[in-house]
Formats: C-alpha cells, sequence, structure tokens
C-alpha cells in the first residue's frame, strides 16, 4: 500500500518546486493584476495595502474602467494608435520582411560562408544585451556624432528632410521606433523559417528547377507555400510578444532623455504596455495602471487559448516543421 | 540557325536571373545590415581610441576609456559607484538565477518525461501557454508581492527577490528545454537501476543527471546570459545605486547626455557584453535554438 501511494504522490514531489515558483512568478501575480485593475490603489493607501490586503482605505471600484473605455483619459486614444502602428508595423518586418530574408539568405544565397555571416549579423541585435543595443542606436542617430544622417546625406537625402533630432521629432521618432525594434525582432521569423526551408526536402525543390523553374518561381510557388505554418507561427507569436513589448522605447527614450518617460508621449511612441509602467512607476497609479495591464492580459488569454485551437499542441513545439 | 539564337537568348536569360537574384540578396539582406555592422564597429574601435573619424575608424588609441576598471567613474558633476560591486551585483544576480533554475528545472523536467500521473498533458500545455504569455504585462503585481514579502527597498534583499522571480519566469521554459533532454535517453537504462533495486531519487540522481549534463549545462548558460542581461526588474525595483547592475548603471550614464562620454560608455558596454560574447562564440548553435522560444521584441 505505501509503495502504491509513493507512485502517486512522488511526481508531485519532483514538480512541487517548480509549482511553488510558478505560483510566485505567474499566478499570484496574474490573479493579483485581476484584482488591482478594479481598486483605486496609488501611492498613498500601498503601505495600508502592504499591511492589509482587505483594509478599507482600499476602494473597489470600476472607475479605472470608466476611464479607459469612455475615454475619460485624453491620452488613451493616442497610445491605442501608436500599439497599433507599433504591432502592426513590427509585424509585418518580423513575419513578412524575415520570410523575404531568409529566402535571400538560406536559398539564395548559394556561398555557406556568406550566408553564415549574413545570419550571424542579422542575429546580433537579438543577442546583445538590451542596454548596449540601445547605446548603439542612441549613438548612431546622434545628429552630431551619429552616422545615420551622415550615410543618409550620403545618399543623396536632402538636408531640409533630416530630423534635428531622431528622438523628438514625431514621424522620425516613429520610425525609429519601429526600425529599433524590427531589426531585433527580424531575427526571431529568420531563425524559425531559415530552419524550415533547410528542412525543405532538396527533390521538390530541384524537381521545379529541372521543369525550366527560376529561382524566384522557385521561391514564391514551392518555398513559400510549404512555409504556411511557420508563418502563421512566428505572426501569432509575435504579436503577442510585440503587444506587451517596450523594453527597448524604455530604454532608448527614458535614456536619451535623463528618465524623462515624458518624452515618450510627446515624441508619439507611448505604446499600450510603456503607458501602463509609467502610470504604475513614474505617476504610482498602481491601480489604474493595473487596469491597463488586463487589458493586455485579456488579449494575451484569448490569443494563446486561440493559437491552441489553431496550431494544436504539437505545431506549436516544432514551427519550423514542413508538412509536404 | 533559329537554335543557336535561341540558346544565346536563353543564356543571357539566365544571366539576367543570376544578376537579379544577386540585386535581391543585395537589396534585402546587405544594404540593410550595413546599420548593424557600424554600430558594432563604432563600438568596438571608440572604446579603444579617443576619437574616431567617420563614427568607425579609431585614431589615438588609448586605454583612457577603460580607467573605469581601476578607478571610480565620473561623469560631468556625477559620481558613480564602482564598477566591480556592481559587476558582483550583476553576477550574483546572474548565478543565482542560473542555479536556482537549473535545479528546480531539472527535477521537474524529469518528471514530466518520465512519470505518469494524473494531469500530465494539461500540465505541459499549461507550461507552453506560460512560455507564450509575455511576463512583462506582470510588472505591477510582482512590485506589490515584493512589497508584501518584504523585499522591497531593502538592498541586497530586493536583489534576492529579484532572482526569485527571475527565476520563477524562466522555470516554465527551462523545463520544457531539460525535459528534450531527458525524453532522449533510453528508457533501459532506467529499467536496469531500477530493477537493481535503485529507488526512483537515487535513479535520477546517480544515473540520469549524469546523463543529460549537455542539457544542464544548456539551461544554466541560457539562464545564465539572461540574468546577466535581465534589465526591467533590477532599473523598476532597486532604488539604491549600490545595488545596481551593469545594464541600470550603463542606462543612468546615457542619460546624463549633456555630459556623455561616447568613449567610455562603449568600453563599458563593451566590457558588460564579455560574458555574453564568451557563451555565444563557444555554444552559438546550442543557444540559437534555445533563443527561438525566447519571447524577446
Amino acid at each position: 500500500m505505501p509503495r502504491r501511494l509513493g507512485r502517486k504522490v512522488l511526481p508531485f514531489l519532483f514538480l512541487a518546486p517548480m509549482l511553488l515558483m510558478i505560483v510566485l512568478a505567474w499566478v499570484a501575480p496574474l490573479i493579483l493584476t485581476v484584482y488591482l485593475g478594479f481598486t483605486d490603489l496609488s501611492i498613498k493607501n500601498l503601505l495600508a495595502f502592504i499591511k492589509d490586503f482587505f483594509t478599507d482605505r482600499v476602494q473597489r471600484t470600476l472607475e479605472n474602467f470608466r476611464r479607459i473605455f469612455y475615454a475619460k483619459d485624453p491620452n488613451i486614444g493616442e497610445t491605442l494608435r501608436v500599439t497599433v502602428l507599433y504591432v502592426a508595423s513590427v509585424l509585418s518586418i518580423n513575419a513578412v520582411y524575415a520570410l523575404l530574408l531568409s529566402i535571400a539568405i538560406a536559398y539564395f544565397t548559394k556561398n555557406e560562408l556568406i550566408s553564415m555571416i549574413l545570419r550571424i549579423t542579422w542575429l546580433l541585435p537579438r543577442i546583445t544585451p538590451g542596454i548596449i543595443y540601445a547605446l548603439m542606436w542612441i549613438w548612431f542617430i546622434d545628429p552630431q556624432y551619429g552616422l545615420l544622417n551622415k550615410m543618409l546625406q550620403a545618399m543623396g537625402v536632402p538636408d531640409g528632410w533630416l530630423p534635428d533630432s531622431w528622438l523628438l521629432r514625431k514621424p522620425y521618432s516613429q520610425m525609429l521606433m519601429i526600425m529599433i525594434n524590427g531589426y531585433v525582432g527580424a531575427s526571431f521569423g529568420m531563425i524559425v523559417y531559415t530552419a524550415a526551408i533547410k528542412s525543405i526536402p532538396p527533390d521538390l525543390v530541384n524537381a521545379a528547377l529541372v521543369d525550366g523553374a527560376s529561382e524566384f518561381q522557385v521561391a514564391r510557388r514551392v518555398i513559400i507555400p510549404l512555409l504556411k505554418w511557420p508563418i502563421l507561427f512566428v505572426t501569432a507569436w509575435q504579436t503577442l510578444s510585440l503587444l506587451s513589448s517596450y523594453e527597448y522605447i524604455l530604454m532608448v527614450w527614458g535614456a536619451g532623455s535623463g528618465g524623462q518617460y515624458g518624452i515618450a508621449r510627446s515624441a508619439g511612441v507611448m505604446v499600450w504596455s510603456l503607458y501602463s509602467y509609467t502610470k504604475a512607476f513614474s505617476e504610482y497609479l498602481y491601480g489604474y495602471a493595473s487596469a491597463l495591464s488586463l487589458i493586455l492580459v485579456v488579449i494575451g488569454l484569448t490569443l494563446i487559448v486561440l493559437y491552441f485551437k489553431i496550431f494544436g499542441f504539437k505545431r506549436l513545439m516544432e514551427p519550423s516543421r514542413v508538412e509536404v | 540557325m533559329v537554335g543557336r539564337e535561341s540558346l544565346r537568348k536563353r543564356r543571357t536569360k539566365a544571366l539576367l536571373r543570376r544578376v537579379a537574384v544577386l540585386v535581391v540578396v543585395l537589396m534585402v539582406a546587405v544594404l540593410p545590415a550595413i546599420p548593424i555592422w557600424l554600430m558594432y564597429g563604432w563600438l568596438v574601435s571608440q572604446s579603444f581610441s579617443g576619437r574616431v573619424i567617420l563614427g568607425v575608424l579609431p585614431s589615438k588609441l588609448t586605454l583612457e576609456n577603460w580607467r573605469f576598471l581601476w578607478s571610480p567613474i565620473a561623469m560631468g558633476e556625477k559620481e558613480y559607484p564602482n564598477i566591480w560591486p556592481i559587476t558582483i551585483n550583476t553576477l550574483f544576480l546572474a548565478l543565482g538565477v542560473a542555479g536556482l533554475v537549473v535545479m528546480v528545472s531539472s527535477l521537474s523536467g524529469y518528471a514530466l518525461s518520465r512519470m505518469e500521473f494524473k494531469g500530465r498533458t494539461g500540465m505541459m500545455q499549461f507550461i507552453i501557454a506560460l512560455h507564450a504569455f509575455p511576463s512583462v504585462i506582470l510588472l505591477i503585481a510582482l512590485f506589490v508581492i515584493l512589497n508584501k514579502l518584504g523585499l522591497y527597498g531593502k538592498g541586497f534583499m530586493t536583489l534576492v527577490g529579484i532572482v526569485l522571480i527571475k527565476a520563477g519566469l524562466e522555470i516554465p521554459m527551462a523545463t520544457w528545454i531539460i525535459k528534450g533532454f531527458f525524453d532522449a535517453i533510453p528508457w533501459d537504462l532506467e529499467w536496469a537501476a531500477l530493477v537493481d533495486g535503485c529507488s526512483r531519487w537515487r535513479v535520477w540522481r546517480s544515473v540520469i543527471i549524469p546523463l543529460v549534463l549537455p542539457g544542464i549545462g544548456a539551461v544554466s548558460i541560457f539562464s545564465f546570459l539572461s540574468g546577466w542581461s535581465e534589465f526591467l526588474l533590477v532599473f523598476t525595483y532597486v532604488a539604491q545605486e549600490e545595488y545596481y547592475t551593469l545594464p541600470v548603471l550603463i542606462y543612468h550614464m546615457i542619460g546624463e547626455f549633456i555630459h556623455i562620454d561616447w568613449g567610455m560608455l562603449a568600453a563599458l558596454g563593451l566590457f558588460y557584453a564579455i560574458p555574453t560574447i564568451i557563451f555565444f562564440s563557444v555554444s552559438q548553435k546550442m543557444l540559437l535554438r534555445i533563443y527561438v522560444g525566447g519571447v524577446k521584441g
């Protein structure tokens, strides 16, 4: 009898530390975010709340959601617009441009060495610790020391078109935001697609070539159709991670201005998740910030359920698998 | 005659196509990569030179930019903490995360790979769902939890709290990776040990763990690097300068942009990137495979 009981309990002994950590780092904060979204927690009643989670000083209220959905917060509209611009543009780089990139690198480039050098180059932004990547961009766009303006001048862009500050002038700052995140994002698609292209049976490609297809036709009629699932996977996965990613924007615009997040708003790069962050950590409105986060949580959970439905467990695990 | 002409035509056509392919590669993969090369070129040459020509050519070679290694850092009026304690904080964070992640995930990965129990499939799906879920959203709630645990604003203990949180965030993914390594070990070995009368715990410790050492290595490098590059948690939760880590120190130094000292920042950046460079040049293939899963940008 004790042996059989042991067999039932043993797996959970092995799993206990993991479950404990998951509760601490995922489950508890998830539940807390939901709860906080319905409170007026701020710097004023934080200490009371920490002492006693059920203190009267923290009111339960729907006010946060009224502010968001009835646009009582004047910044919501602009934040939403910037977020849509950000997610849509970076996503198209991640999913579509990365596809062209991997076809160019993994199929068009026949020289192994050049192909490898290009692959490593495009991976560098992802591998580099974020703050160094941000530092290099801050240098690169500097109108005095950096090279971006000089490069554009050399390419024949008239002086009048170049901004005196890439960080602050509006359409330029938004282009910069897209570039900074796009260079990092392109490599995600590239890794998934490249592995998929390499796993296409060579017979398929050779058969098409023997039949007289050009390299472009092979890319369009053979490779891209086979990459249907990887493309869908990259799009799905990156949508979710872009909706909530603001680290690089925080680093570049925050550091670039001596820690004033305010300029992120005037520069037009205040995305939803960064807005939530600044509401919490520079205006100390924890309840309202949690409500903003909660909307992302709901979107995130919905998307995850949807992904399980669309892809199934297996495809989610092997994004680069090609189904011939 | 007709045949020869069409042959020549076909040849020019083939040549044109080859040129077209080359142009596409150039436009898509090479030209847009130039900024990347320039940036890294600048970082290296700026760190060793007093002045750079055209952004990337070093001139006036000097070690002056590396003076932070042996003297306190001053930029303009502001004095920053000495680099070595900050490096030790960063190292503590990275090693703490790596140690905790390896200990926990090698237990849970084994259970998920080898043991039958109710809810096993459900738990694996749960882990994948967590992996897809963007953890940065939870920063505010984690701040409250850190406060509740009494770890906020407590200097070194705050770093301990960050180790716990960061490890917790990495564990689902690490469990998944290490489970893959357990899956690759043949069952027979375990059977043999079990038949000989070993307990499940003993089998895990003395038969299985030595066999998954490569997996443990992979997970520890990966979680070390992710602890080493962690920015947001330390930036948000640590208020005292003595307990900064390197990325947060660099962030604040960039912030002093009136007195910005590009040479020293480049050198400091390079200093900070050393572990990343080493680990990637040693084990890039394995790390890349793991990085695909990483939720970053």
